[in-house]
């Protein structure tokens, strides 16, 4: 990375000089400096919020940048979540029966001990017997390998088998549907080996740190995800720009002519797929400690569609536009769903905006597409002119 | 002399129809040819076998000293062979500036790793200045291609092939839309082109193509009508029938 590369892209200091004044404004804000004006549930909704910014600014690079419209992604991110879920509970449970078992007088057994933890976590879908998915679960190492290696080997696959046929526009996107559907019908069976419906929960405990307070705990998750959409960022920033961004811009544009020019258009959407649903899984994997729980219905179609309509909300083909969409609507959403826009009384009817809110986005998606398809951050072109 | 491209007996038919009959036809290196024809005599499906678009039902196409089929490559392979192409319409990356999209076009590795990894060097850089001024466009450098005149993306485009530094260039139209003035310095520069390699210019013009003074191959019904220089087939009394007997009526 050289100073051509920040001169061309001045949209990376302000991001990341941005994301830096925030993170440590929150973190001066929180429980832990005392301060207490940033509750520790409202600092797990922001670091969350930073993983969204994440898988949005990749889903800009694969449908932005290069034109295919995935409305599989959070397939992706739901499996990092999976993968680092997976030890989460498996060392967490295998801590509490440790503990539990101690005060016997005979040392338990590797395999009592293993056929306990086994119950402890499949109880609920009435089994005891690991599956062969859980065989190394007892690795942080080789979960969080998972967390890259899941998403990134399907998303190959996936892309590989797809691409090579020539599926392209709408279809392909049909077909993402298809595959997240596909997971997340799977992952809802109780013999899936993931305790279907009731997916993974009690991860925002982390083994290890079971003295430490959840402010702590949330605050350093928050930072990990903004360094992580830091990082992201420079990354993604340095994949558009120069002559690779060229090239899947190219490719969004005008692929057969691309082709023309010697170039194998599958090799690099390939490479584009992969490499987002990679990032996707990262996000995934900070993500769920902070949520705590995740469950198949997180991998539902709908989920990758709402991350469209951010990145499209946002302002498509400009990274910064996409974090800003998906923090800008993921915070209305829950501000709105959860009860903190006031009902309006029209007097005849009353609005409440648990059941209206989801109109509203939809309107404003509508809204967007129609007169605005530049997003919000096209706003920024009113403040920047771009040097020629 | 050997033959840079061998088509011979290639036909292909859409929906029953036979748009390319039989058509055999070969070029040198190098060479500058003309391709006429009545509109859907099968020029642009003639490129679009070449450059592996379409499938032929049947025939051959060999290209090169190691006689290698082109059929069953992909597009991106038969380019990289070294032949470049030119769309009817006129197609440049209208979001990108001309730089970039020469930069794009210019022979270099085109794995994702090799251009993700791409340096910008002095000798690209000079070689795209060479190619902009070739093609009229120095000045126009850091202008995004969507601002060019229709004339000067047809240059741009014109250069991408340039860039691509093919042995053949297949050019499908490249005077469309042109002023008179234009046309001249489109002759001029695929002329130059042709001095080290084979160019293939489908035009309609026929000043364009009597500018161009090289011989020329006359298309009907997807197979080859006649060929010579221009006077000798616009003498010949079938090409007068099907083709100018038509269009001069
Ligand atoms: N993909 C296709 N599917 C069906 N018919 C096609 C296809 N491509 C070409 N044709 C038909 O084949 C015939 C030859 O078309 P082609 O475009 O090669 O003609 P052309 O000589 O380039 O004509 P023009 O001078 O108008 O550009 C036309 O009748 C056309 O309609
Ligand atoms: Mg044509």
């Amino acid at each position: 990375m050289n100073k051509t590369f920040i001169a061309q892209n001045p949209s990376v200091l302000w991001f990341l000089a941005f994301l830096g004044i925030f993170t440590v404004a929150v973190t001066l804000l929180s429980e832990v400096t005392g301060v207490d004006v940033i509750s520790t549930s409202f600092v797990k909704t922001l670091g969350k919020t930073l993983c969204l910014c994440l898988i949005a600014i990749a889903m800009d690079v694969v449908w932005g940048y290069c034109g295919i419209l995935s409305l599989g992604h959070f397939a992706f991110f739901g499996i990092g979540g999976y993968a680092i879920g997976m030890w989460l509970m498996y060392a967490r449970t295998e801590g509490i029966v440790l503990d539990s078992l101690a005060g016997q007088a005979l040392p338990a057994t590797p395999q009592e001990i293993s056929d306990a933890i086994g119950n402890q976590i499949f109880g609920v879908v009435g089994s005891a017997e690991f599956p062969m998915i859980w065989s190394f679960a007892d690795s942080l190492f080789l979960q969080l390998l998972m967390v890259v290696l899941v998403p990134g080997l399907l998303a190959l696959v996936f892309g590989w088998l797809a691409f090579r046929s020539r599926v392209t526009g709408v279809y392909l996107s049909i077909l993402t549907q298809a595959m997240t559907l596909a997971l997340s019908l799977y992952l809802f069976q109780n013999d899936s080996g993931l305790r279907g419906n009731n997916g993974l929960s009690g991860l925002q405990n982390i083994p290890g740190f079971e003295a430490t307070p959840q402010a702590t705990i949330s605050i350093v998750f928050f930072i990990a995800s903004a360094v992580a959409l830091g990082a992201g960022y420079v990354f993604f920033a340095w994949i558009v720009s120069g002559k690779m961004g060229s090239v899947i811009k190219g490719i969004r544009d005008n692929e057969a002519r691309v082709r023309f020019l010697g170039y194998h258009v599958e090799s690099y959407k390939l490479f584009v797929f992969t490499i987002t649903a990679i990032i996707s899984g990262i996000a995934g994997a900070l993500y769920y400690p902070q949520a705590g729980i995740i469950n198949p219905g997180e991998i539902a179609p709908i989920a990758s569609i709402y991350l469209a309509v951010w990145v499209a909300i946002g302002g498509r083909g400009r990274l910064y536009g996409a974090a800003i969409g998906a923090a800008f609507v993921s915070l209305m959403s829950s501000w709105f769903t959860g009860g903190g826009a006031p009902d309006i009384n029209l007097g005849f009817y009353v609005i409440q905006w648990t059941d209206w809110w989801l109109v509203l986005l939809g309107v404003t998606f509508v809204a967007v597409t129609l007169f605005f398809p530049k997003g919000i951050g096209g706003l920024f072109d009113y403040l920047v002119r771009k040097p020629e | 002399m050997s033959m840079l491209l061998e088509v011979s007996g290639v036909s292909v038919s859409f929906d029953g129809f036979r748009a390319i009959n039989n058509l055999s036809i070969n070029f040198a290196e190098p060479e500058l040819r003309a391709i006429i024809g009545p509109n859907g005599a099968g020029k642009t499906t003639f490129m679009d076998i070449v450059t592996g678009k379409t499938k032929p039902d049947e025939g051959t196409v060999i290209w090169g000293e190691r006689n290698i089929s082109l059929l069953g490559m992909s597009e991106s392979d038969i380019a990289m062979e070294g032949i470049g192409r030119k769309f009817q319409k006129p197609t440049v990356f209208e979001d990108q500036t001309v730089r970039q999209n020469l930069a794009m076009a210019l022979k270099n590795l085109r794995g994702p790793f090799a251009v993700l990894m791409h340096k910008k060097t002095a000798k690209n850089g000079v070689r795209i200045e060479e190619i902009a001024e070739e093609i009229g466009l120095l000045g126009s450098l850091t202008r995004v291609a969507g601002e060019l005149s229709h004339g000067q993306k047809q240059w741009l485009e014109i250069g991408m092939l340039l860039a691509q530094e093919p042995r053949l260039l297949l050019v499908d139209e490249p005077a469309a839309g042109m002023t008179v003035e234009e046309r001249e310095k489109t002759t001029d520069i695929l002329k130059r082109a042709a001095e080290t390699r084979a160019v293939v210019v489908v035009e309609h013009d026929m000043e364009f193509v009597r500018r161009l003074n090289c011989r020329v191959t006359v298309l009907h019904e997807g197979s080859v009508l006649a060929e010579g220089n221009l006077d000798h087939v616009t003498s010949n009394p079938r090409v007068i029938e099907v083709y100018l007997g038509r269009s001069h009526a």
